[in-house]
């Protein structure tokens, strides 16, 4: 694997089984994710977007072809091997949020730190420094359900970025925010990705992401389309 | 340790629904040993009362004698044997005589047990002194309160009794009641007149016989006692053992519906929370949790509710259970009545054995349909529990 390429796609297919036939959901995808990147998914409904998220995050597994993610082939991996993958090298942000409800915002963010079994003094600096990053530093003791959808989108960033993860995969992050909240968390999100180095892969259709994004790929059907890098996204344009 | 935190935590983020759960497996346990206390306090109670009124140390029946069996009372009786009567002459034995016989109080004709004991003795709690001080024209008789109920008789109450003696003939004389006992054993009252030993001897015509031998509370039981038969304590208080066995196979079944409630309640809670919690499951998964792990945090968070309802259950059932075991609950009936053994007040015995017991096998019970559910739970796959889709 690449040193540059944090993952590798190569003639990956996936079939879904559908009555008696199968419904194949991604077809011959071949391509790279370098590190860095501000990578969009971007398609119609149905063409494979979170079907791709979920195979690179280990939730999924591949019919055909092999996927390397942070240089871990996943083909033959077992559940536990991939949930190490997740727990160590990928942050999710979900488009629901996902926030564990019982838990408060401090909780829900240290949570991966738990499930690594780092000690309470680093968990709680590093939680402390991801609320700050999100600006939800005077929310830390509320539950999820005392916070606005903007808010709780934060908390699950918090969450995602806590363990400062190669890679951070996002299906469809705004799309239950508003056009201002949207645009607040695009803007950490890129902020983040300056700042950490970490690389991000969103799916979306969402215009206002799009206009974050320094690669989108385009998918129709299953199969890419188009891959398209931008040198200079439109939010910098109007800066 | 994490996964117990979570679980509390879990748990007690649920509200109202664990606290439901937590109440109905609390209600089952306290109600078991509440029930299982009863049973053993009415086992020990009855244990006993039937060592001080009838067993004391034990006994030496005739070889004919078989208490089962009332046609055998014309042949068992004899002269006991003299090693026998030597521990009787100490004072550590008393002959005891039986004869079938009737009672005709008022008219009415019941067949009664007639038994001869020494007046004097203090081998058995029953106040036989009564028996010798009698000095009126008639035979003495000390009946039970039960037996009093039944034949409606009172102190100072005449009426005939029949008996056949030793050759066969029948004969009949007046009695008088000179007391009524009140005794918990139904076994030493209902159908029974006892009477001095000596004057039913005279009655039967049996100088100096016995039908069985009751050996005094710690006296030593005899082996070499020719062809009748040594009866130890144990003989006596195994079948009433059985008996109690018996009936406690009744409260069992109470047991496993309580126990059912109890689990029906956490499996139903556990179950739920599969369909309502799947997306967290999921995100658990994404998160990158185990399925082992999982599996654990459910199990722990059933297994979590026992404990829950051990505390809840201490918090209310403990003063009540200590209610129960000092002071008693009373019988709201004559104990007489009831054809056991029964104490006026009802006292639980609760042993550190039966409550240790009993929250083991109810925490076993519902960390097992705990776990079910959580089974369920690693087959999901992460993607399908994240769409909140159950496989």
């Amino acid at each position: 694997m690449d040193d540059n390429h944090i993952v590798e796609i190569r003639d990956l297919v996936k079939n879904y089984p559908v009555g008696g036939g199968h419904f194949t959901a991604l077809r011959d995808v071949t391509t790279d994710l370098v590190v860095g990147e501000f990578t969009g998914l971007v398609g119609p409904s149905g063409s494979g977007k979170t079907t791709l998220l979920n195979i690179i995050g280990g939730l999924d597994a591949p019919t055909e072809g092999s996927v390397t993610v942070l240089d871990m082939p996943l083909g033959g991996k077992n559940h536990k091997e991939l949930a190490h993958l997740r727990r160590e090298g990928i942050g999710f942000i979900f488009q629901t949020f996902n926030l564990l409800p019982v838990y408060t915002v401090f909780e829900n963010v240290e949570f991966p730190l738990l499930l690594i079994g780092m000690a309470a003094d680093e968990r709680k600096e590093l939680v402390d420094q991801a609320l700050e990053w999100v600006g939800l530093t005077d929310k830390v003791k509320s539950r999820p359900a005392q916070l606005s959808g903007g808010e709780c989108q934060r908390v699950a960033i918090a969450r995602a970025i806590v363990k400062k993860p190669k890679l951070i995969i996002a299906d469809e992050p705004t799309a239950n925010l508003d056009a201002k909240n949207s645009h607040n968390i695009m803007q950490i999100l890129v902020h983040l990705n300056q700042e950490l180095s970490t690389s991000f892969i969103f799916a979306t259709h969402d215009e206002k992401v799009m206009g974050y994004l320094t690669r989108i790929i385009h998918l129709i059907d299953g199969r890419i389309d188009e891959d398209e890098h931008i040198s200079e996204p439109e939010y910098r344009k109007g800066k | 340790m994490l996964l117990f935190k979570l679980a509390l935590k879990n748990l007690l983020g649920a509200g109202t629904r664990t606290w439901l759960n937590v109440a109905v497996t609390s209600f089952s346990f306290v109600l078991i040993i509440f029930m299982s206390g009863f049973y053993q306090g009415f086992l020990e109670y009855a244990q006993q009362v039937t060592l001080e009124t009838e067993v004391a140390g034990g006994a030496y029946w005739h070889p004919a004698y078989d208490p089962d069996d009332p046609f055998t009372l014309d042949e068992a009786h004899g002269v006991p044997p003299g090693p026998v009567n030597s521990q009787v002459a100490g004072g550590q034995a008393m002959p005891i005589l039986l004869t079938q016989g009737s009672m005709y109080p008022e008219g009415r004709m019941m067949p009664v047990m007639i038994k001869g004991i020494p007046p004097d003795q203090n081998i058995v709690s029953l106040p036989t002194a009564v028996l010798g001080e009698y000095t009126g024209a008639a035979i003495p008789v000390l009946i039970g309160a039960g037996m009093s109920h039944t034949a409606q008789l009172e102190v100072g109450d005449v009426f005939t009794i029949r008996w056949r003696d030793v050759h066969g003939t029948y004969d009949a004389d007046e009695a008088e009641v000179v007391s009524i006992m009140r005794v918990e054993n139904p076994g030493v009252d209902m159908g029974q007149l006892w009477l001095p030993l000596e004057t039913l001897r005279e009655m039967l015509e049996m100088p100096g016989e016995a039908t069985y031998v009751v050996a005094a509370s710690g006296a030593e039981l005899l082996a070499d006692i020719g062809d009748w038969q040594a009866k130890p304590v144990a003989f006596f208080l195994q079948q009433y053992l059985d008996v109690i066995e018996m009936k406690s196979s009744n409260a069992k079944v109470l047991y496993a519906v309580l126990l059912a409630m109890a689990a029906l309640g956490i499996f139903n809670s556990q179950v739920l929370s599969i369909f309502r919690r799947r997306k967290e499951i999921g995100t658990l998964m994404a998160l990158g949790m185990v399925r082992s792990r999982v599996v654990a945090l459910f199990t722990a968070e059933g297994g979590m509710h026992s404990v829950l309802a051990f505390v809840l259950g201490g918090i209310w059932g403990g003063p009540l259970l200590y209610f129960v075991a000092t002071m008693g609950i009373p019988m709201p009936y004559d104990p007489s009545e009831f054809g056991v053994i029964m104490a006026p007040r009802l006292i639980g015995v609760y042993g550190a054995g039966m409550i240790l017991g009993t929250t083991l096998l109810v925490a076993v019970i519902v960390t097992m349909v705990s776990y079910i559910p959580a089974r369920k739970i690693a087959k999901l796959k992460p993607t399908e529990a994240l769409t909140g889709r159950s496989n």
